[in-house]
């Protein structure tokens, strides 16, 4: 037995209209992160006791760079997926809210700081 | 009608429910996630050290060379494991795999003991490189 709306599987919609999109951002960007976790702790471990320049010459490697780039990216995303989830499950009225947007906002921050940091390592004249 | 006051299922497991593996790798999930997020800024934080000035990169060498920092580097490390291997256990349970009460207490076990063997190989591999450093 369906109960759902017919035109509702005809639009493919759920009633808050992005449920699947944000279910399927959160499952992607899992898959990415798995992918990149291994190579991300083996470069992670291998920066120990490095000085500065040796670490930005490791970051500024293109194939590094590009992945460390793609880790970050999914990391933030997924990160910011999931505590929104965790604050709608546990926290509400104005707080809920507050912190929703509080949430989006630091995570999107983060993400332009790290972008923008890998970005002047790796274009920066070694 | 004036609602009453219900318990909530999260606030029930102690006091109602007996902690189960299942229930308990649940929570784990979500506080281990939480953690990372957490993390994840202080990663991007730690960027922003490595492109910005040398006191900014000494600042934070120093700090994660310090015990209280290689208390969160293994608290990250065992967070991002556990989340890492349960993760793949429920991108398998969405894929419809797994789903069976034995299999689910399996792959539970499965995932505390690849958590626990996989971050201390990492912490070996670390701490033999690095040493104090």
């Amino acid at each position: 037995m369906n109960l759902r709306d017919p035109l509702a599987t005809a639009r493919g919609l759920g009633s808050a209209k992005d449920g699947v999109q944000h279910w399927w951002m959160q499952r992607l960007t899992a898959i990415v992160l798995a992918l990149l976790s291994p190579w991300f702790i083996y470069f992670a471990v291998a920066q120990i006791g490095a000085d500065q320049f040796q670490v930005r010459n490791a970051i500024a490697e293109p194939l590094n760079a590009t992945l460390l780039l793609g880790f970050v990216i999914a990391m933030m995303w997924h990160a910011r997926l999931g505590l929104q989830v965790v604050v709608e499950d546990y926290i509400h009225g104005w707080l809920e809210i507050a912190l929703q947007i509080a949430i989006k906002l630091v995570y999107a921050f983060a993400t332009i700081a790290a972008v923008i940091a890998i970005g002047r390592i790796a274009f920066a004249a070694q | 009608m004036p609602t009453r006051e219900r318990p909530l299922s999260p606030f029930m497991i102690g006091q109602v429910y007996k902690p189960q593996i299942t229930s308990v790798l649940s929570i784990l999930h979500r506080a281990t996630g939480v953690a990372l997020a957490v993390g994840a800024l202080g990663f991007a934080a730690w960027l922003l050290a490595v492109a910005g000035t040398a006191d900014a990169f000494e600042c934070f060498r120093w700090f994660l060379a310090s015990w209280l920092g290689k208390a969160a580097l293994f608290a990250f490390t065992a967070c991002l494991m556990y989340h890492l291997f349960n993760g793949l256990r429920h991108l398998a349970w969405d894929a419809g795999w797994g789903f069976e009460i034995p299999t689910v207490y399996k792959s539970g076990y499965a995932v505390v003991i690849l958590t626990i063997l996989v971050t201390a190989a990492i912490w070996v591999c670390a701490l033999g490189l690095g040493g104090a450093a």
